[in-house]
């Protein structure tokens, strides 16, 4: 079993692999992304509160549900690394990063164009936003390590460690609409018993959601690539790959 | 939308330029890994 995992993990052979799955995973996200803007924009009926605004939803949750999501997978991946010295796994939590960056930072500035209308303020120091903000520091944080430090495996190490102290946050940022009283609402989907929110309007979220998760892969496959890359430069099967691209 | 347009707009265009860009940059720095790394390896044969 073992065996079986090292062997995909191993760097010539996830390349390839990453390399097959693009295509697919590019067609797969953008016709949910397709689907999904057309459930939010057209199909979903306007909000009887927050009229057209509410549409920022769409674009908002999902994002949010990813910055967790992300965090969570390159704390593993992390962890993996860690222990088992895995190559792939110190790749993919590195890797992570900037793409969760990425959701965090549009999660925050989508809540701030909601905000603004709902709300009355672009920012607010409430226990939700303030984590939320944290969490972008703490990618920013892991991609600052990575790079400050020139041996690659080293900073996977050091990464990896700052990744799982994080985690910390991760539940913080869940339950802190419900553990404080916040200014941003409490979880209309995530709740065990009938979701508080219209099924026209739940559809083209989940979606969305879906859309962004393989979105995720895709993004990170080819971050991967990239970084495989650099990391093996001088090992053979990176040769005989620049050998044929050459020929 | 309402007289929200400038909100729900400025979300989604956010959105496709953070998409985007995660996207386009790994492409471009996998295309450029590959030029750079062809021409070391070019440089290091005609030195044997």
């Amino acid at each position: 079993m073992m065996k079986f995992i090292y062997m995909m993990a191993s760097p010539p052979h996830f390349y390839r692999l990453a390399g097959k799955w693009l295509p697919w995973l590019s067609g797969i996200t953008l016709l949910l992304l397709a689907a999904g803007l057309y459930g939010g924009l057209i199909y979903a009926p306007t909000d009887y509160q927050q009229g057209e605004s509410y549409r920022i939803i769409f674009i908002h949750v999902p994002a949010a549900w990813m910055s967790l999501f992300i965090y969570i997978a390159m704390a593993i991946a992390g962890a993996i690394g860690l222990i088992w010295r895995i190559k792939l796994a110190e790749t993919v939590a590195v890797c992570s990063a900037p793409i969760g960056a990425g959701f965090t930072l549009l999660a925050l500035i989508t809540g701030s164009m909601w905000g603004k209308p709902m709300w009355g303020a672009w920012w607010v120091w409430d226990a939700r936003l303030t984590s939320e903000l944290l969490l972008l520091f703490l990618y920013l944080g892991v991609m600052s390590l990575y790079s400050a430090i020139p041996d690659k495996r080293v900073a996977s190490r050091a990464v990896a460690l700052l990744a799982l102290v994080g985690v910390v946050n991760i539940p913080i940022i869940h339950y802190s609409v419900e553990w404080w009283n916040t200014l941003h609402q409490g979880p209309t989907v995530t709740k065990f018993d009938k979701p508080s929110i219209d099924v026209r309007m739940l559809i083209p979220l989940m979606v969305m959601a879906v859309a962004f998760k393989v979105y995720y892969v895709w993004a990170l496959f080819l971050r991967v690539r990239v970084e495989l890359l650099e990391r093996e430069r001088n090992t053979q099967w990176v040769k005989e790959l620049l050998k044929m691209n050459k020929g | 939308m309402g007289g929200y347009a400038l909100y729900v707009w400025v979300s989604y265009g956010v959105a496709a330029v953070i998409l985007i860009a995660n996207i386009v940059l790994p492409k471009y720095q996998h295309k450029m890994m590959l030029k750079t790394l062809t021409k070391k390896m070019q440089r290091a044969e005609q030195l044997k």
